[in-house]
């Protein structure tokens, strides 16, 4: 039993010797820490034992070191009996700071104000009476970490469950405290469900509230309307349900965001409703970000790549991500693609995700083969190798069927490089 | 407590060489070493503490009441999960020898954990690095590499091989003369006779860059390569090199490679290439160069033979062995400064 030192000289609840009347001081003076505690627990609806908990202590009737007990009583399975038990004092199985004050006020009554009686330390009491001692929380007030919270508080017990990541979400300011302070059943519980009722998949919900923890704070009616306005752009649930775990933040951005995304987008690329919706649901980020490097973008590729519109339209549906690919990176791939391997603008837009791949690995690859002499990218030539070969294939697979060499080789050719 | 990510840790100690591609900046490179370390050690957590709770169960087979009565169990503690404590490794040293501009690409020597301390001591002490410029004649840039802003343009065809010999040795003479000014030797006595000999000179304490070695490799106008081996260098200052080559020879060459092949006893054989940055491969290449990390620990100020007149490069080729003797032999040459020797001469 984890019991501190003092509180294994409190027994008796409610009856003080004047022996103890210096402890029980001592201990006066971490009301405030409890009350602060209790206030960063309780949901900001419920007032009650703030004030309940400070009136407990000035009458000196403060029944410490019970808390401790307390709180290792609970068990996670049986925090759901909680609220249903408030009433029953003998019960301490549950803790919750609620149940505190609730105790507390039956015993005010008991205890006349001046009658201020302690059991000596050494008296034996039976274990009824043992089981209901309250033991203060250790709870700090204030803490960097969610480590001291975590054990005790049911939302993040069940967001570490789900597969949370509360480390990451501790270090962005202001969310660990408002996840403490957020109540399972009144906040949390409902939003999970409305996901899981979308057809989000418990495995992602974890990394989705890792990336956005303020869908628990978005109110449920947003949440709906958005979702519905999905729906009726003819989005259907499986691909809403995919695009919410693919971009977390999409359901935070409101109706008309999403509209003037959609609409920009039908109208720039010049594309039909259903690519529209294709590329959209593919690439979800595409309604989440700002549209200016998309549009920056855009023009890269018009102007100084110089592909044709219908080109551009057939890229950006194959490969949605060079919408919002670096300029600066798709600018090297692109001059080393089209100057140095020498591939017209054509072929390119026929096989668009090398404008996707790592540059590096391109650049190795493409002088590789000129090495062995087995650079042809044109399809009319007998030894054509396409554009999507040369970059999607592993080292190993790359090295025995498109360059017909060895692993040792390309690395030897590699350190030349 | 030693699980096995503590144990993979404390193994990631030593040197090793890396190939760093052209083109990436050196600490990008230190980045996702680091980054691969550290994926590969917080791959296994610790296992979590166990901590008390008393649960509700129930009282068991003997009573026939189903009161559920309080009963402590060890059930691990969710403040150790980790997913609330977050990745048990959140930083590897490692550490970096001499730096590699971007453009460049070759041997880059890295160090984990405490030998990290060594690698300034390799720093500091005068080994000498293998380079490779590849230039090309016809233009000159504002940074003297063939990617930058175009200065100049002129014509080569009068440039012969010949000339180019000749402009080479006349660099290589100026080169030897500051190395034995800097080497605070004083030519006249037997001792730096006999270093001079056995090519033990180099340059001591700060001294501006100095090439011991340099010689032409390939030559077809208008690429040539040349092979340099130097001390105290920078990558811009050898492509400068290529540059007042080129004025020498009275046209204009510009830097279109510089390779590094040899950083001291790295060597290009050795360096992990980009597919090999993973924590097997690093620990093979450290256990690899244990015996070179211990000459280094070791000898005071690390040596290396260097390759001076043109004829010993010709035996370039075997430079390796001679590397390995000079680690065998460890010879350590009483370095006497010139006024004792002037005073054991009177």
């Amino acid at each position: 039993m984890h019991l501190c030192q003092r509180c294994v000289f409190v027994f008796r609840c409610g009856r003080m010797s004047p022996a103890l009347q210096q402890s029980a001081r001592i201990l006066h003076q971490r009301s405030h820490d409890i009350r602060s505690t209790a206030a960063l627990l309780q949901p900001s609806h419920n007032p009650l034992p703030v004030h309940d908990l400070s009136q407990k202590y000035n009458i000196e009737t403060w029944r410490p070191c019970g808390m401790h007990l307390r709180a290792l009583s609970s068990s996670v399975q049986n925090n759901s009996s909680d609220l249903t038990q408030k009433k029953d004092e003998k019960h301490c199985v549950a803790y919750d700071s609620s149940d505190l004050h609730q105790e507390s006020l039956s015993d005010i009554h008991n205890i006349g104000l001046d009658a201020v009686v302690r059991p000596s330390p050494f008296q034996e009491i039976c274990e009824e009476e043992a089981v209901r001692i309250q033991v203060p929380s250790s709870l700090p007030p204030v803490s960097f970490t969610l480590r001291p919270y975590v054990d005790k508080s049911e939302t993040l017990n069940k967001l570490v469950q789900l597969g949370v990541d509360l480390w990451k979400l501790e270090q962005r300011p202001n969310v660990g405290s408002m996840l403490v302070k957020l109540d399972f059943h009144a906040d949390v519980a409902p939003r999970l469900l409305f996901l899981k009722d979308l057809g989000v998949e418990e495995s992602k919900l974890g990394s989705l509230l890792t990336k956005n923890p303020f869908i628990l704070t978005e109110s449920l009616e947003n949440l709906e309307t958005r979702v519905a306005y999905l729906r009726s752009k003819k989005f259907s649930a499986q691909s809403v349900a995919a695009m919410v775990s693919k971009a977390p933040y999409l359901l935070n951005f409101s109706v008309e965001r999403l509209d003037n995304r959609l609409g920009f987008f039908q109208q720039q690329l010049g594309l039909s409703f259903e690519k529209t919706q294709n590329l959209v649901s593919r690439l979800p980020k595409l309604l989440c970000g700002s549209l200016e490097p998309v549009k920056e973008n855009l023009k890269v590729c018009e102007l100084e790549f110089g592909f044709r519109e219908n080109e551009i339209r057939h890229i950006v549906t194959t490969v949605p991500k060079v919408l919002l690919a670096n300029k600066r990176k798709l600018s090297q791939i692109f001059d080393f693609v089209h100057n140095t391997m020498g591939i017209p603008h054509s072929l390119i837009a026929k096989f668009p995700q090398v404008l996707n791949a790592k540059f590096l690995r391109i650049r190795e690859r493409h002088l590789f083969l000129e090495y062995l002499s087995r650079a042809q990218y044109q399809p009319s030539h007998p030894s054509y190798i396409s554009l999507d070969r040369l970059v999607f294939l592993p080292d190993d697979i790359f090295c025995s069927d498109v360059a017909l060499a060895s692993l040792e080789d390309f690395e030897q050719f590699q350190k030349t490089l | 407590m030693s699980t096995q990510a503590v144990r993979l840790f404390r193994k990631l100690d030593g040197l090793f060489a890396v190939y760093k591609p052209q083109g990436v900046h050196w600490k990008l490179v230190r980045d996702t070493i680091e980054s691969n370390l550290l994926k590969e050690l917080n791959s296994c957590p610790p296992p979590p503490r166990l901590a008390v709770q008393f649960q509700l169960l129930s009282s068991g087979e003997n009573s026939s009441s189903t009161d559920l009565t309080l009963s402590p169990s060890m059930v691990p503690s969710l403040a150790d999960h980790p997913q609330v404590t977050g990745p048990q490794f959140r930083k590897v040293h490692v550490g970096i020898g001499h730096r590699l501009d971007a453009f460049s690409s070759g041997v880059l020597v890295l160090g984990l954990g405490k030998t990290n301390g060594l690698l300034e001591r390799l720093c500091k002490s005068h080994v000498t690095r293998d380079y490779t410029l590849e230039g090309e004649f016809g233009k000159a840039t504002d940074n003297f590499c063939h990617t930058g802003r175009v200065v100049e343009r002129t014509t080569y065809d009068h440039v012969t091989q010949d000339k180019l010999e000749r402009v080479l040795a006349m660099i290589q003479g100026a080169n030897q003369k500051a190395l034995i000014m800097y080497s605070q030797v004083d030519l006249q006595t037997q001792e730096a006779y006999e270093l001079a000999l056995k090519g033990l000179l180099y340059p001591h304490g700060k001294s501006p860059p100095v090439l011991t070695g340099l010689r032409c490799i390939h030559f077809k106008p208008p690429h040539f390569t040349l092979e340099v081996q130097c001390v105290n260098e920078t990558q811009k200052y050898l492509r400068k090199l290529i540059h007042e080559v080129g004025l020498e020879l009275r046209t204009t060459a510009v830097c279109s490679g510089v390779r590094r092949a040899r950083d001291g006893p790295f060597k290009v054989e050795n360096a992990l290439t980009r597919q090999q940055w993973t924590t097997d491969n690093i620990t093979q290449a450290i256990a690899q160069f244990r015996s070179t990390t211990r000459k280094i620990r070791k000898s005071g100020i690390y040596r290396q033979t260097a390759a001076i007149s043109n004829t010993s490069i010709q035996e370039h080729k075997i430079k390796g062995h001679d590397d390995a003797q000079n680690f065998s032999g460890g010879t350590m040459v009483d370095r006497v400064s010139p006024e004792t020797r002037d005073e054991e001469r009177t």
